[in-house]
């Protein structure tokens, strides 16, 4: 999902850009306040750790390999600020070494997979575990948030890409969306087996963050992703498929509308399902999170520790 | 793909270009990726001189062009599905040819600064520009294990593979998941070791 450069115009990388340094400033900032010195080093390994975990393939079906993101399982881990800049390092050293996501689509990369798809999916995680207690709670909140965050983070590009004129929303939306809901679940089973393998070897590097301090540090992350979300997606998620051309359709308008634009070799609306792909999808989005969050649950339900294992940590 | 990009870097090798400072290769590429995607598409003149440009210093640099080729290609399926679904597209869109060659060229200006320019130097480019010294710390420490990780997981790998006869798909999640797992322990030891010898060589 590495947006390369020249795909985003100038406009949306420079919000993505500006979103991005406000997030990512203030994740450096409460980590340096919040992280005791001993921990500063573990950033940096965590970062090459998640580099490192990104090239170890999973078989797929059919030949195809999938990896893990990560931006979740290290939220889960060492909390939503370090992840932020954990995550920003990663694409950072990404674009700048091997040339994996653009320059100038820096800012945009990071507030998709940093900012929102990492804190989006902590906030997933937290209100998940919430919800449901123990062990079994804590596997079903990891599998989910990180379905969610590939999901959001997908959603994100897709509106930048419609922003910037490159995609239609009709098309982006659908194909980022849809795609990387099956991505995701690849995701959340790595990032709740990797979290059951740490746990089993080492409960004690996961931290029992129930405190609601992290809740406050939540508060300006929100912002930014709230007013990305209005930025990038919102000008199109409105209109269901369109409010307007579903009028126009009931009211027999459509067909002029077809002849207006004959000199257009394929106008949205006459490519087969691509009407109604975006309430589909939507609808798909919908159905699709109930879905994964009862197999979330399931794999909970499959995979927590029993009580008498080696520890039975509620 | 990213194992191919590891091995096959020429950051480290002379020639005029890898010996030009590293702010300025940074500058440069950075003034003509801006440039290359704010340009209007009429704007021939612009495309050819940094297609020039990049080709005079692609020469210069004496990196093997099989190497450069293989590097834009292996990056570029994000641009080939771009470019597709924007061939199915009505015309009030940006054309497909336009993305694919203004992506092209950017992609090609960071292959050489990065295959010219050691990290460290960049990173030294980074701090006089002002980038805030925790993640300039964090992304050093990154680059610096970031091999060391890597071979890591290829020895965990290797371990698996000569332990394990079975290759069943769902065995086979669960001890991926297990390497990856130990990796992160791994690298959280390892963290604490290096700030002990940070500190007892004086680092604040």
């Amino acid at each position: 999902m590495h947006i390369p450069d020249g795909i985003i115009d100038g406009k949306t990388a420079a919000t993505a850009a500006g979103l991005s340094m406000i997030g990512v400033g203030w994740a450096l900032r409460r980590v340096k306040r919040e992280l005791p010195p001993r921990k500063i080093p573990l950033l940096g390994l965590a970062a090459a750790f998640l580099f490192a975990a990104q090239m170890v393939n999973f078989p797929i079906a059919a030949g195809t390999s999938g990896h893990l993101i990560g931006g979740t399982l290290i939220a889960a881990l060492l909390g939503p600020s370090a992840a932020v800049v954990v995550v920003t390092t990663v694409l950072i050293v990404q674009c700048f070494l091997f040339a994996d996501g653009g320059v100038m689509a820096l800012g945009a990369n990071i507030f998709n997979m940093a900012i929102l798809g990492s804190v989006g999916g902590y906030a997933v995680f937290r209100v998940t575990n919430s919800l449901l207690a123990g062990s079994r709670g804590r596997i079903t909140a990891i599998a989910f948030a990180a379905w969610c965050s590939v999901v959001f983070a997908a959603i994100s590009c897709a509106g930048q890409l419609a922003w910037s004129g490159t995609v239609s929303w009709r098309a982006a939306f659908p194909a980022m969306a849809g795609t990387h809901m099956i991505i995701g679940l690849g995701e959340g089973l790595i990032s709740a087996l990797v979290f059951i393998a740490i746990q089993r070897t080492r409960p004690e590097m996961i931290v029992d963050d129930t405190q609601p301090r992290r809740a406050r540090e939540l508060v300006v992350f929100g912002m930014v992703a709230t007013l990305g979300i209005a930025l990038f997606i919102a000008p199109f998620a409105c209109p269901w498929p369109d409010g307007l051309e579903s009028v126009a359709a009931k009211l027999g308008f459509e067909s002029q509308a077809v002849a207006n634009s004959a000199f257009a070799p394929l106008p949205d609306y006459q490519l087969p399902g691509m009407h109604w792909a975006i309430g589909a999808t939507a609808l798909a989005g919908v159905i699709g999170s109930l879905v994964v969050f009862i197999l979330a649950m399931l794999l909970g339900w499959l995979l927590a520790p029993k009580k008498s294992g080696i520890k039975g940590n509620a | 793909m990213s194992s191919t990009l590891l091995t096959h870097h020429h950051s480290h090798a002379h020639s005029p270009i890898h010996r030009l400072p590293a702010a300025l290769k940074l500058g440069a590429a950075l003034i003509l990726i801006v440039g290359t995607v704010l340009m209007p598409p009429d704007q021939i003149v612009w495309f050819i001189s940094v297609l020039a440009l990049l080709l005079a210093v692609l020469i210069l640099s004496q990196l093997p062009l099989m190497f450069f080729l293989k590097r834009l290609l292996l990056l570029s399926p994000f641009v080939l599905g771009v470019a597709l679904v924007n061939a199915w597209q009505p015309q009030n869109h940006v054309r497909w040819q336009v993305i694919a060659l203004k992506s092209s060229l950017c992609l090609a200006t960071v292959i050489l600064v990065s295959n010219t320019t050691p990290f460290s130097k960049m990173l030294g480019a980074l701090q006089r520009a002002r980038v805030p010294a925790l993640l300039i710390t964090t992304m050093m420490l990154m680059h610096r294990y970031l091999f060391v990780l890597v071979e890591e997981s290829e020895r965990m790998r290797r371990a698996r593979l000569s332990r394990t006869f079975t290759r069943g798909g769902r065995f086979q999640w669960r001890s991926l998941s297990t390497v990856i797992g130990q990796l992160f322990v791994r690298a959280s030891e390892r963290a604490e070791r290096i700030y002990d010898a940070m500190c007892s060589r004086g680092w604040k």
